[in-house]
């Protein structure tokens, strides 16, 4: 019996083909853009903790209190210095401590002139955090002990068109501030493309060239086997505090932990994904009252039919149900060009990412219960939205419906 | 051969509310109906022939009196309880023929069972029987918009005998046809209350159908003032 209310249900949408189409659109736009917004969050927060796993819950990262990037610290009193993280290091807890300098300069490469993120590390540091990062050297080698004026330069740097015409070799030099620095090695490409353009040189030379002083950008810690990350990192706050001289909750730096951070990108993530699905809400909703407004017409348009079904057996409920699935079946057509229309735009914007921002942290995923869910939710906006319009048409008299021109 | 009464009206009135004015359109109908027979209502327009008619059908209430179709009083029914005895007891023909435009003339008679919750095979089946028996096994598939005006009455015909009522009941079922289609309409009917032993009311304005009757009733001002048995 359902399949025949269904048939006709099938055929009276059939029959107002332009209308129904107009409100499926109001029913797509919205499922679309839940669809692809949700598929590209969910994409973007695997991504993020697939690079947190990456580095580890174990570490701790200690950093001065900054708006900008590390790096952009301006005035001598808050910088972190080698004294702060040779304190560090012996902090009970702490099984190394490795300190970064981040810095921006102009580089030259030939007769180019970029301004550029230099990384300053001690060389084995730099092999330690490439086995953390998972990332590779494919051309040459890493930093090693004792090497000066020598530069790693990520991925980006040895393509073509990218960040210079042409793109550089192992063996080529590029100058700072004057300085030549030998191309030693370049990195695999990762997944964020801000790194793809780094480049990497001893930290002590990097000093000397820029003449800063000693100076910290970052210190990262890796938390001895056995001990509580979040006690240690408690430990460092406190000690450090003190070592430096500072009043309590008056720090000139901050120290989270790895899953701190994590948890503050999932809370940013959650406001964004809050406000996109409030959006996508508003949509639906518009999209309902779509629905709605085209059951109440067609309720109007086939009075005279309802009186005719009224008078050859058909209950109340039978019409009720016949309306309410109408306009189910308009919320699922829409539901399922949207979720199809959907896919196509997080596909779109995760293609769009590789090939022209170059990053891999965008990508479309997809879970099953959001195609389902999707799917089954514009059924019930649709349901809901014919509800009204349903009642209405199911309480009518069959004597005044058949009069009903 | 005993005649059995199939209906019983009592004393029924219907007073429809127009704005502010009640208007009497049935001012205490008294009839019977008896199993088996052809019966013509003839009136003046306004002399309550529909509303006596939709009475019986089930498809309104009567406001005051009782409408007994075999023994069970209509008034006394709940809305769910009207459309049984509409899909099961009752069979109409329209004037109007109503069809329902975008189904086809297989799928309009299929529909009385569908609502009864029957089989799809045996939907099929009987609605394919019941457009031979009325002559149109050639247009199971064309929907009403491709069918003539006395094609389309046929269709309701074969619709109204879907789920084997006791009783047809026709409201003017000839008025929007030729008069030779109608006169072939109304041979479908009879032969089809012979055949098959229904009970056929028909409402008309045309004496010389009516005469073709068992018995005529004539209403005026919403009662019955005669009944004549057949000339």
């Amino acid at each position: 019996m359902i399949f025949d209310y269904f048939l006709l249900s099938f055929k009276s949408i059939r029959k107002r083909k332009l209308r129904s189409w107009l409100t499926v659109i109001g029913i797509f736009i919205g499922i679309a853009a839940v669809v692809s917004l949700i598929s590209l969050g969910q994409g973007l927060q695997t991504a993020i903790d697939e690079q947190f796993q990456q580095l580890g819950k174990d570490k701790i990262i200690i950093q001065p209190i900054t708006l900008g990037p590390p790096g952009s610290v301006t005035s001598k009193s808050l910088i972190l210095t080698s004294k702060d993280l040779k304190f560090i290091e012996n902090i009970n807890g702490v099984e190394w401590a490795i300190g970064y300098l981040v810095k921006s300069d102009q580089v030259q490469f030939k007769d180019e002139k970029k301004v550029e993120f230099i990384i300053g590390m001690n060389p084995s540091d730099l092999t330690t955090n490439l086995e953390l990062q998972g990332t590779k050297i494919i051309e040459g080698r890493s930093l090693k002990n004792g090497d000066k004026f020598k530069v790693v330069v990520g991925y980006n740097h040895g393509v073509d068109k990218k960040i210079w015409n042409r793109g550089i070799k192992v063996g080529d030099s590029v100058e700072i501030e004057g300085y030549k620095f030998k191309v030693v090695g370049r990195f695999d490409k990762t997944s964020n493309p801000l790194e793809d353009g780094y480049l990497f040189v001893p930290k002590d030379t990097l000093k000397e060239v820029l003449n800063t002083g000693d100076e910290e950008s970052q210190i990262v810690v890796k938390v001895q086997q056995g001990y509580d990350v979040k006690i240690v990192a408690d430990a460092i706050k406190e000690k450090l505090r003190r070592f430096r001289g500072e009043k309590e909750n008056q720090e000139t730096f901050q120290v989270s932990t790895s899953e701190q951070i994590l948890e503050s990108f999932n809370n940013i993530f959650g406001i964004i994904q809050t406000v996109l699905a409030g959006i996508a809400a508003i949509s639906l909703l518009v999209g309902g009252i779509g629905i709605m407004n085209t059951m109440y017409t067609s309720v109007l348009e086939r009075t005279r039919d309802i009186g005719i079904m009224k008078s050859i057996g058909a209950k109340n409920s039978d019409i009720l149900v016949i309306f309410l699935i109408e306009s189910g079946f308009l919320g699922l057509i829409g539901g399922a060009i949207g979720v199809g229309i959907g896919y196509v735009i997080g596909k779109g914007v995760e293609y769009a990412a590789v090939n022209y921002l170059g990053t891999t942290l965008l990508r479309a995923v997809f879970p099953l219960y959001l195609t389902v869910g999707s799917l089954a939710f514009s059924f019930f906006v649709g349901s809901i939205a014919g509800l009204l319009p349903a009642i209405r048409a199911s309480k009518l008299k069959p004597v005044d419906a058949l009069r009903y021109e | 051969m005993e005649k059995r009464k199939i209906i019983e009206i009592k004393d029924v009135w219907k007073i429809y509310q127009l704005d502010a004015v009640e208007y009497p359109a049935l001012r205490g109908a008294n009839l019977d109906v008896y199993r088996g027979e052809f019966l013509a209502i003839m009136g003046a327009s306004g002399s309550g022939k529909s509303t006596m008619l939709n009475s019986v059908g089930a498809l309104d209430v009567p406001t005051k009196g009782q409408v007994l179709l075999e023994g069970i009083d209509i008034s006394t029914l709940d809305e769910s309880e009207l459309s049984q005895v509409r899909g099961r007891k009752i069979g109409f023909v329209f004037q109007a023929f109503n069809l329902i435009n975008s189904l086809s003339a297989l799928e309009n008679v299929m529909l009385p069972m569908t609502f009864q919750n029957i089989q799809r095979s045996i939907k099929i089946e009987k609605a394919t029987r019941l457009l031979n028996l009325v002559g149109l096994g050639d247009r199971l598939n064309n929907t009403p918009g491709e069918l003539s005006g006395g094609e389309r009455q046929r269709v309701a015909i074969a619709r109204s005998l879907a789920n084997d009522p006791e009783v047809i009941l026709a409201d003017e079922p000839t008025g929007n046809l030729d008069s030779k289609t109608g006169k072939e309409i109304l041979e479908l009917l009879k032969r089809l209350q012979k055949e098959q032993g229904k009970t056929l009311i028909m409402v008309t304005h045309d004496l010389n159908i009516a005469k073709q009757a068992d018995r005529i009733a004539q209403l005026s001002d919403g009662k019955v003032i005669k009944i004549s048995n057949k000339i």
